[in-house]
């Protein structure tokens, strides 16, 4: 059948009515469960952040104050955990449900039933884990990374929380899984992977990433449980195995994890800064190559996270160049982001304002990753706050900046209403002044000799941890405006209603469809100039 | 599917189900309910767990009851095909990178934390000061010879007898594939049978091996890393050994009711994509599990 006029064929007798029920606990409509993801990652960072309080309530002042040694450890383990794995990875997962079928022209992702299956996974899955909390003896308190034979002496949360990650990743691959069958197989007539907006380009391979190394994690912690409940002897010396071992093979698993929470987040950047700056992305296909190229190397980097375990030489030299390869193709990004900028028409929309951070502060923590991957510096560096410093520069101003930037970037188009510009400003800046108050003097911290997760601290300290915990304080406080922003934009406080093209500059498929965008989009096939395309025209 | 694939350019959007969140409910189930069993709370766990599996099983059974009957009226379009495709394609690649941790686990302890043990390299402090007198060999419990005693499972026994089961298995599940392709039924239902037959020889020696250590043997999941590798890696090979039986069974049911087509019948594919993975990682583990 030769025909232009393709219809979507919907296999149901109340799509256009659906209850309550039916829409958001069985539904298979990739808006409806984006919202879900998002909100639910909402929720996480909320409870991960009031966790962060309690670290910083603690920190506040040498000596103990608040909560037990015990309890201080809980908090910096789940903390970790409720951030990773509930709230970024979860709210990129959000974004990429909202806005790939947008970007690539499809009428849903792939597989919508398993996508409602890979988000109703992960609320059961913090129902265990943080359950954990109350249980006697309480949570996980080893550290997120559950080290052998630390994690294996804790109590009865081990084999809970070991199967509340199993759940989480089985989610992240479903999610993954369905990624990828969206990308390759629901792009719209016409649109060639690489005149595919960024975006969906990081998520592809981001997804690739997932499904590379969650089936690793589970088996790392599978054998954690079976060492601690089956009598195994993987991370048992006298076995003759190797608690080090546990180390590689959950890096293998951690160094891509990292990637995984970036690398969505440089594609978010790479939408906004060209719609505000009102000009292609600067070198698109070297930020598709730079983008594989960093998955690529994310997978023989991992051993940098265990520089002090005692490695043989050529082990730590190998894992020190290799980290440092990463630069390049980073650099590259960073650079075309700035190009993208030189000589554009940039406006200081909120999206852009945190999208620039994103690169100032991101970049920040990159050079001190920099500095860790130095062999002899990180014998220094290991386990201080410098670390501490050094990955909540990448993930805090790095990807929860992102999100926040694509969250008021898209929020106009979620909602059909322009949020409240004046408070994201606000938002923006407290959040931007208090985050570096919270986390620049950690670097300080680290330098200095203040290892990290400790509830106490030599009194030498105390100046630095109390401007960190005063930006803590801040930095916190400050997201519940941002909690208020999107409430009030989602229930149209401002009155101000947008039109299809929210942004004056924006580019790409999903500024074509209505705002709000309807809640079935491009049920036929759209048809599109290249123009239009989020990077421009590409044939030149 | 029996009727012609509908026009590719038809966006097939499935209607909601109930079956995903079923299933989050009975994982939810099943593994706070083994937690709890693991932790000695019998009289929370047991009924969790079995609640849990029971939900699981029943969440496949409408699921797949649901796609099927979808497919077999005849509304998925090419493009789903394609879909499911890249599903099962990359689900398999999620499997083997889940082998890949054991393997690295095995690769790790036999090249590097057993000769760094008996003092070979950077283990020479070590083995002086805290295992004195151990020396690095392949297969071992470990310097504390942790679980005792075992002895060893020949490779040119019964593994060799699986290894062979299993390649033939490779070989008449394809058989049943051609005859599928050239729509004689009664061929296909003969050697997707005999698959399944071979299958389940394979699980019945796999059995007797795991007595044999258990109770002749004393080789156990306790014998240091060595019974820790092996219990590992050939136990889960085994789980998928039965989940790939399992499958194969009710694809020879479907091929009984007549859901394939010649030229369409992912399904069947799916199926032996699936076994062909876990005929490929037997090679991989009879070679570095039983022979070297």
């Amino acid at each position: 059948m030769a025909t232009d006029t393709a219809t979507t064929v919907h296999d149901d007798g109340h799509e256009h009515a659906p209850s309550f029920i039916d829409r958001w606990f069985f539904g298979t409509n990739h808006k409806d469960i984006g919202t879900l993801y998002l909100l639910f990652s909402l929720a996480m960072f909320l409870i991960g952040g009031a966790m962060a309080m309690i670290i910083r309530a603690e920190l506040f002042m040498p000596g103990m104050q608040i909560v037990n040694p015990e309890f201080f450890n809980q908090m910096t383990t789940m903390h970790a955990l409720v951030m990773i794995f509930g709230a970024v990875m979860p709210a990129f997962v959000g974004l990429a449900n909202w806005m790939l079928p947008l970007m690539i022209g499809a009428p849903d992702m792939a597989l919508p039933r398993l996508n409602n299956l890979s988000f109703w996974i992960l609320p059961f899955a913090f129902l265990i884990m943080l359950s954990t909390l109350f249980m006697e003896g309480g949570g996980p308190a080893g550290g997120w990374t559950l080290y052998p034979p630390l994690s294996l002496q804790q109590g009865n949360s081990m084999a809970f929380v070991i199967f509340a990650i199993h759940m989480m990743g089985l989610s992240s691959i479903m999610g993954a899984i369905n990624i990828i069958a969206t990308v390759l197989n629901m792009r719209a007539p016409g649109m060639d992977l690489l005149k595919m907006p960024i975006f969906p380009w990081t998520w592809l391979i981001t997804a690739f990433l997932l499904i590379g190394v969650m089936p690793v994690l589970a088996g790392a912690i599978t054998m954690l449980l079976t060492d601690k409940f089956f009598l195994t002897s993987f991370f048992n010396a006298a076995g003759g195995g190797d608690p080090v071992m546990y180390q590689h093979i959950f890096w293998f698993f951690g160094h891509p994890e990292v990637y995984i929470m970036i690398l969505p987040a440089f594609g978010v950047v790479s939408e906004i800064i060209p719609t505000f700056s009102r000009k292609p992305l600067f070198g698109y296909q070297a930020m598709v190559y730079a983008t594989a190229s960093i998955a690529f190397l994310s997978f023989i980097v991992w051993a940098h996270h265990m520089f002090t375990v005692g490695m043989p030489l050529g082990g730590e030299l190998f894992f020190m160049y290799a980290t440092m390869l990463i630069a390049v193709p980073t650099g590259v990004k960073v650079f075309n982001w700035v190009s993208t900028m030189w000589q554009g028409s940039l406006t200081f929309e909120t999206p852009m304002l945190f999208a620039i951070g994103f690169v100032v502060m991101f970049t920040i923590g990159g050079f001190s990753g920099l500095m860790l991957a130095i062999v002899p510096a990180d014998y220094q560096y290991h386990d201080t706050y410098f670390v501490v410093a050094h990955f909540h520069y990448v993930l805090v101003t790095g990807s929860v900046f992102a999100l926040m930037a694509g969250a008021y970037y898209w929020l106009p188009k979620w909602t059909g209403y322009m949020y409240n510009e004046t408070l994201g400003k606000w938002h923006f800046w407290l959040s931007t002044i208090f985050v570096n108050l919270l986390f620049f003097p950690q670097h300080f911290l680290g330098l200095a000799g203040m290892p990290r997760r400790i509830p106490d601290y030599n009194i030498a300290f105390s100046d630095f941890n109390m401007i960190s915990s005063i930006g803590g304080f801040g930095f916190g406080l400050a997201q519940l405006l941002f909690v208020y922003v999107v409430w009030s934009c989602a229930r149209g406080r401002s009155g101000i209603k947008v039109g299809d093209r929210v942004w004056e500059g924006a580019r790409g498929l999903e500024w074509t469809v209505p705002s709000p965008a309807p809640h079935h989009t491009f049920t036929t096939p759209p048809k599109f100039d290249d123009r239009d395309l989020a990077h421009g025209d590409v044939s030149h | 599917m029996a009727n012609p694939a509908p026009d590719p350019g038809i966006y097939y959007v499935p209607h909601s189900s109930k079956w995903p969140l079923v299933g989050s409910i009975g994982l939810f189930l099943m593994l706070a309910g083994f937690a709890n069993l693991m932790n000695g709370n019998k009289t929370l766990g047991m009924p969790m767990t079995f609640a849990g599996i029971a939900v699981i099983l029943v969440m496949f059974w409408g699921w797949f009851r649901n796609v099927i009957s979808e497919s077999v009226r005849g509304l998925y379009n090419r493009q789903v095909d394609f879909s499911f495709r890249m599903g099962m394609i990359w689900f398999i690649f999620s499997e083997i990178m889940f082998f890949a941790a054991f393997f690295g686990a095995l690769f790790y302890a036999r090249v590097l934390s057993v000769p760094w043990l008996g003092g070979i390299g950077d283990g020479e402090l070590t083995n002086i000061y805290i295992w004195s007198g151990f020396e690095a060999a392949w297969p071992t419990s470990g310097p504390e010879q942790v679980g005792g005693e075992y002895g060893l499972i020949g490779a040119w026994g019964i593994p060799l007898l699986n290894t062979m089961l299993l390649l033939a298995s490779g070989v008449t599940l394809t058989i049943a594939h051609h005859a599928l392709k050239a729509g004689q039924r009664t061929q296909v239902l003969i050697w997707l049978g005999a698959t399944i037959a071979l299958g389940a020889i394979f699980l019945y020696f796999q059995m007797y091996e795991y007595v044999h250590a258990y109770r002749d043997l004393n080789l156990t999941l306790g014998s240091g890393v060595y019974g820790s590798t092996f219990f590992m890696l050939t136990g889960f090979h085994g789980v998928h050994v039965t989940l790939g039986t399992i499958m194969l069974i009710v694809i020879w049911f479907r091929c009984l009711k007549g859901h394939f087509s010649k030229d369409d019948h992912f399904g069947f594919e799916a199926v032996a994509w699936y076994w062909h993975f876990v005929d490929v990682v037997w090679l991989i583990l009879f070679i570095f599990v039983y022979v070297l």
